[in-house]
């Protein structure tokens, strides 16, 4: 009852809502415009503090919130005003809105400090101050596209911001275009930013289908005046009220990579580990389970869809976490996690448990984050331990090093004391092991499901057991054993402006639970007033005992099988994974992710590929150039010319002016005899004529 | 009182003659002379004709008849000088270059 009991009004900051915004967008212009004279640290500095003074407007929000529950609605700009469509550029902040601003500027400040101390470390980076400034207007774009998102009060603003993160997603995952995963050239980053955008664009399908139909539907999409007639068009034309969710359903598939568009979520982690864990684990892919939430009016209003969600969420949450048994490189297991993850946040909001969402969006954000800045810390020690090696002469060979495989790792607790504390914090959290945060979150999702649907629970639950095995088995590779290659082994520890941020966002990592303990429901209450706006309540989740158990119980499980099989005789160098002896060819589907890609190539990309094909060969070149325009166009022109050159021109035309020509050739042929030159016949003609005037005078 | 008519044949005759002279002539000069003929034949119809109606007009005209005659034979004759000079001849069928 923490927040919901004050009901005085006190100070109201709602005014400086749009600083949220600007504040990114100054960073970003002082960055851009300037920052080319700047030193590497001042450009950082300006990128983080712009995203740090959000943080502070988003904190002046929550204060206010905390104070006036019902929020505020921000006028900023005039927009789009056509007939019916009156649009304007209106922030919405309430508890919901809030809660995103708070977690996108807090931790995406957090990672902006830690950046600055990444970038400079990255091997790549090689003191390419273009890049670095070029890397933080990229971050700042972000946070003030997010914002944007976040605090939109129609769907189509929202969809502004939805853009402006997916293109943000797609510079940042290309930020090294012209290299390929390791560093040497090549495109393969390109490509995967590519892929990245294309696959969103498919989503963005499914989004602009959903506002298309709203509008059509409601005449309107502002939340307010959707959420209004939602039951009464409920009534009138459920059909569209489904189709609606349902393109919106295929939008969160695309931005917050859940089945069947999660593919490009692993390739993303090309782009730097700062990009990774601010992007695509805590932030940009969240949006998808933010908008769920937001817009769960609508969900709530066709429960065939909430089933659909709910199961696309439990499917992908099972599916990613096989997946992810399966990695050997370190952030590919943790992206396989997120995707997980955030299908454990889409089945919650699908089955209308938005305060779960919501919260183990939140914790997830901490936890994930954690685990890719740790992860990213681990890279630059192995690749400084790498280069280490390559000063000191023991290794003159230019053999391709890869920093992320884990299987080159091996005994890094005792060289980076730090990241190994922080990213064992990140890990038990995300197993779910209390009191950690991911406990009291994925449990209460876990509990929610239990009650509301259980194949989705059954699902979650072995998706939970994967989760802590796959987070053991990376904690036993690569901090465990014996180093496995000679760079772990000179594997040094980050400096402090990398490791100060791992030790905050391990704090909240702990103590991130607290949001909303079990029978206190601190968050729900918080969350409840922007729900009752829209004519919902929201029943607090009950704490389940037996859920509890069961879920504590499976991850200790999984950690001490993971123990029995990466830890007890840890994993030797070259040696073949113990889960491969046992699992076999299950082990390959794991490792090679289902065959995904390589079943998308096939049934998606050659299909298109032969489509293009097809269009380019058959229809634009055989066709269109080599039948149409040689053979009717060209024909038919080279006839034409010839009937209008032949017989007309040379037979009608010249025709006539050349007997044109031959009769006054022939008349004046005829006439020129009479030109003697003779004076005398010229006279007698003179006197003919007078003889004949005359006598015709005369005589007439 | 001689006829009107007496003159009026006689100019006739005096006019066929100068006509005659012109178109079949092939000197110059005689040319001209037959124009000259011409030219008085008129002039005696004049005054033979204002003497029978007793009007001065047909006097007056024969003294501008006179005056052309005049000039023309002053602009003809230097014609035929300077014809004679280029081609040492005033044969009027030598000058045939405008022939067709």
């Amino acid at each position: 009852m923490l927040f919901s009991e004050a009901t005085q009004l006190g100070p109201d900051f709602f005014a400086l809502a749009p600083w949220i915004i600007f504040f990114p967008v100054i960073g970003l212009m002082i960055n851009m415009f300037l920052g080319g004279k700047f030193k590497e640290r001042t450009i950082g500095a300006i990128g983080a503090s712009a995203s740090g003074l959000s943080f502070l407007v988003a904190v002046l929000m929550v204060v206010s919130l905390y104070f006036n529950h019902e929020g505020a609605i921000i006028p900023l700009a005039e927009w789009i005003h056509i007939g019916e469509l009156q649009l304007d550029w209106t922030l919405r902040v309430d508890t919901l809105s809030a809660t995103m601003m708070l977690m996108v500027s807090g931790v995406g400040t957090l990672i902006h400090i830690y950046a600055i101390g990444y970038m400079h470390e990255d091997v790549r980076f090689k003191n390419d101050l273009g890049r670095y400034q070029r890397f933080f207007v990229f971050f700042n774009l972000f946070i003030a596209a997010m914002m944007i998102l976040v605090s939109a009060d129609s769907y189509l603003m929202l969809f502004v911001g939805w853009e402006g993160v997916g293109l943000c997603s797609y510079l940042l995952i290309g930020f090294w275009y012209d290299k390929d995963l390791l560093g040497r050239p090549g495109t393969e980053n390109a490509l995967a930013g590519s892929k990245a955008f294309i696959a969103n664009r498919v989503g963005d399908f499914g989004f602009l289908m959903a506002a298309f139909t709203m509008f059509w539907t409601f005449r309107t999409v502002t939340f307010s005046g959707v959420f209004e007639q939602v039951h009464q068009i409920a009534e009138t034309q459920p059909g569209a009220i489904l189709a609606i969710t349902l393109f919106m359903l295929l939008g969160v598939t695309g931005k917050s990579a859940q089945l069947p568009l999660f593919v490009w979520l692993p390739d993303a982690m090309a782009g730097p580990t700062p990009v990774s864990a601010l992007i695509h684990a805590a932030t940009m892919v969240t949006a998808g389970v933010y908008l769920v939430a937001r817009s769960a009016p609508l969900f709530s209003a066709v429960p065939e869809a909430q089933g659909v969600v709910a199961l696309v969420g439990g499917i992908t949450a099972l599916f990613a976490a096989t997946i992810a048994v399966g990695q050997y490189d370190l952030k590919k297991v943790l992206a396989y996690s997120t995707i997980s993850q955030l299908g454990f946040m889409v089945a919650a909001v699908g089955m209308g448990a938005y305060v779960a969402g919501m919260f183990h969006l939140v914790t997830h954000a901490f936890f994930k984050a954690l685990l890719f800045l740790s992860a990213g810390s681990v890279i630059l020690g192995v690749e400084r331990g790498h280069h280490h090696l390559a000063h000191h002469g023991d290794h003159h060979d230019e053999e391709v090093f890869d920093p992320g495989d884990m299987r080159l790792m091996g005994g890094l607790r005792k060289r980076m004391p730090i990241t190994f504390w922080v990213f064992l914090v990140g890990a038990v959290a995300l197993a779910g092991i209390p009191p950690l945060a991911g406990f009291f979150s994925k449990d209460e999702i876990l509990a929610e499901a239990f009650q509301l649907n259980l194949p989705v629970y059954v699902m979650l639950a072995i998706a939970a057991f994967f989760t802590a095995f796959y987070m053991g088995r990376q904690i036993w590779m690569v901090f465990f054993g014996a180093p496995r290659h000679e760079a772990a082994a000179h594997a040094e520890e980050s400096p402090p402006v990398i490791t100060i941020p791992l030790i905050a966002l391990a704090t909240l990592s702990v103590v991130g639970g607290v949001l909303n303990l079990p029978w206190v429901h601190s968050f729900t209450h918080w969350l409840e007033s922007t729900y009752e706006s829209f004519h919902m309540h929201l029943h607090p989740g009950e704490f389940n005992l037996q859920v509890a158990l069961i879920s504590t119980g499976l991850a200790l499980l999984a950690i001490f099988f993971s123990w029995l099989l990466y830890g007890r005789k840890p994993f030797e160098k070259g040696q073949k994974d113990p889960l491969q002896k046992g699992l076999g060819p299950i082990f390959t589907g794991m490792n090679r992710k289902w065959f995904v890609d390589e079943i998308y190539e096939a049934l998606f990309i050659n299909r298109y590929i032969d489509l293009a094909k097809f269009l380019s060969v058959k229809v634009d070149w055989e066709f269109w150039h080599d039948w149409f325009h040689d053979q009717v166009i060209g024909k038919l022109y080279s006839t034409g010319a010839r009937i209008l050159a032949e017989p007309i021109d040379l037979g009608i035309i010249d025709g006539v002016s050349k007997s044109l020509a031959k009769i006054f050739g022939t008349l004046s042929e005829a006439t020129r005899k009479l030109q003697t030159g003779y004076v005398r016949n010229y006279a007698l003609a003179v006197f003919a004529g007078v003889v004949i005037i005359l006598g015709y005078l005369i005589l007439a | 009182m001689i006829p009107v008519s007496y003159y009026i044949i006689l100019s006739a005759i005096l006019f066929t003659l100068g006509a005659v002279c012109v178109l079949i002539r092939r000197n110059a000069i005689v040319v001209f002379m037959g124009i000259e003929l011409m030219l008085n034949s008129a002039n005696l119809a004049f005054v033979a004709f204002a003497n029978q109606y007793q009007m001065l007009s047909g006097q007056i005209f024969v003294f501008f008849v006179m005056t052309v005659a005049a000039a023309e034979v002053a602009v003809g004759l230097a014609l035929i000088v300077t014809i004679f000079k280029a081609k040492q001849s005033i044969d009027v069928d030598q000058m045939s270059s405008l022939k067709g």
